[in-house]
């Protein structure tokens, strides 16, 4: 396990994302809400770059208490992350394929050093 | 729109490029060695509907070359062909090629599809494609048979005289038919029948009119002895009455895709068209596989109680089927028993032909086929493009292929 260079904390904006590359590996750095989340980029589709896409936040169909429905909604709490090439959606914060949660994108942690961001991989 | 790519760099959108968006397409090729392997895609799609500009003028009827071309001066016309609301494909911009398409830069000198479909077709290491349409899909659902016609007429001048012959034979083609009429349908066999780059003609499934008509004898004969294969390209119709009780795209595209092939296949096989072409390839498109079991299955089982309303045949209708092909996307990969016996239940080895259906929102690559655990070497090259090889006579880009193609017996001589 090695420590790979992300980029300056002071030039990363909530939001924003690189992709690194280590070694042969491909891994996405998101920061969301404050937070870094460190992901592997291979779709668990097809092989897609699964942290290339739209980030996005969940949709939610709202249902009433006599279970009709309200409609959609974009959530205010759980961001998604979209794989560009066939649409896997993916939870920002635990890297679960959102369809079948059993499905996990392999999670790399993120160490912050002063003004440095780097992934241990 | 922002998206990212290699190291970190920041890529707008002006900036789109399908090498780089399938980069770990090509990856997936080089540590499976496809280079090796001749691959086949036969279902590929172009947006003809970009370059109306072009097709139009090869119009033969001067006062419907006029309505279409005088309307398309004032700002474009969206009317040519039948268009879906609700259609999203894209969802909402989550698969990005779609949003950014217009985007991607070509280099001047060669048509613009040929560039793109040889940036996917090197990322995925696909050797030939049967290039189709995309809003020309919709065309049975025309309101005018005559514009249907001379629509399908324009676009395969277009496509047999201006964009196949600069793909260095790596583009086939088999070409929309206007359906709706039966003597125009035998003049496009006739006319294009022969031409470079065409593999056989296809029949594009949103349409109420049965395959079995009388009338199209004669067509399906022409195909036959020319040779050529017949293929069913299916498509989703939200206006057809029975989607009209669909409320999401998902539903009415997982449902349209299998229903029209369903329907027509139903018709081709209950009425013996395998009886009467038997040497005429028959090719099912884009409808997934996991209609074909089922379509097995129920037209077996009333076919024992009711053979008299199916005369013709001298097997089951089952039976008939596995005569037939089938284009592989998209692949239901969701339960691999299920899958397997799929698989054993078509005959995939001689049946399947591998298709992407690229760049189409729910494409699928060469791997989709490859990575399966219980499928053969053998058959793992027929399906890539051993069996496609020999229904459309193409020959290896190199020695290993040729060696394969050997190999498997899928080889063919000039
Ligand atoms: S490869 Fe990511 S969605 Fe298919």
């Amino acid at each position: 396990m090695a420590e790979q260079f992300v980029g300056k904390l002071s030039e990363f904006k909530d939001g924003d994302r690189r992709i690194v590359f280590v070694g042969d590996n491909e891994i996405g750095v998101f920061r969301h809400d404050g937070k870094f989340y460190a992901y592997s980029n291979y779709c668990l589709h097809q092989g897609g770059p699964a942290c290339e896409g739209l980030t996005i936040a969940k949709v939610e169909e709202r249902l009433r208490p006599d279970k009709t429905s309200e409609g959609l909604f974009f959530s205010d709490t759980e961001m998604h992350f979209v794989c560009p090439w066939h649409g896997y959606e993916y939870d920002m914060k635990t890297g679960e394929c959102v369809s079948d949660r059993k499905l996990r994108l392999r999670s790399y942690k993120i160490v912050e050093k002063g003004d440095e961001v780097y992934v241990v991989a | 729109m922002d998206l990212l790519a290699e190291r970190g760099r920041r890529v707008t959108v002006d900036e789109l490029n399908t090498t780089r968006l399938l980069a770990h397409a090509r990856k997936q090729a080089v540590q499976r060695k496809f280079d090796d392997v001749l691959i086949v895609d036969v279902d590929a799609h172009h947006y003809e509907n970009e370059h109306y500009g072009e097709i139009l003028p090869f119009m033969e009827n001067e006062v419907l070359k006029q309505i279409n071309m005088g309307g398309r001066a004032k700002g474009g016309r969206g009317t040519l062909v039948p268009t879906h609301a609700g259609f999203t494909q894209d969802m909402g911009g989550r698969v990005t090629r779609y949003p950014m398409r217009g985007t991607e830069k070509t280099e001047p000198g060669r048509h613009r599809d040929i560039q793109l479909g040889e940036r996917w077709m090197d990322a995925m290491s696909v050797d030939y494609s049967c290039l189709f349409p995309t809003g020309m899909l919709n065309i049975g659902m025309h309101p005018q048979k005559e514009m249907e016609v001379d629509l399908c007429w324009a676009y395969n001048r277009w496509l047999t005289e201006k964009v196949l012959p600069e793909s260095n034979n790596r583009f086939f083609s088999m070409l929309c038919i206007p359906f709706s009429d039966p003597e125009q349908s035998l003049r496009h066999v006739e006319t294009f029948g022969d031409r470079k780059g065409v593999g056989g003609f296809m029949v594009t499934t949103v349409r109420n009119l049965q395959v079995n008509d009388n009338a199209y004898m004669k067509v399906y004969r022409a195909m036959e002895e020319r040779g050529l294969v017949l293929s069913f390209h299916s498509g989703p119709n939200w206006s057809e009455p029975v989607f009209r009780a669909c409320n999401r795209f998902l539903s009415v595209h997982a449902l349209g895709f299998s229903f029209y092939n369903i329907l027509h296949c139903t018709n081709w096989v209950i009425n013996g068209m395998g009886e009467r072409f038997p040497k005429l390839p028959v090719v099912w498109i884009e409808s997934g596989l996991a209609w074909v079991p089922f379509l097995m299955q129920r037209l077996d089982h009333e076919y024992m109680m009711r053979p008299s309303e199916a005369p013709v045949l001298k097997k089951k209708p089952s039976d008939y089927m596995r005569d037939m092909y089938y284009s592989s996307q998209p692949m239901e990969i969701q339960d691999m028993a299920a899958m397997e016996q799929t698989f054993r239940m078509i005959n995939a080895e001689t049946q399947l032909l591998y298709s992407s259906d690229y760049p189409h929102w729910d494409f699928d690559l060469p791997s989709t086929i490859w990575d399966l655990p219980f499928v053969s070497e053998k058959a793992k090259h027929n399906i890539l493009g051993g069996t496609a090889a020999r229904l459309f006579k193409l020959p290896p880009r190199n020695a290993a292929q040729k060696a394969n193609l050997q190999k498997f017996g899928n080889l063919v001589t000039a």
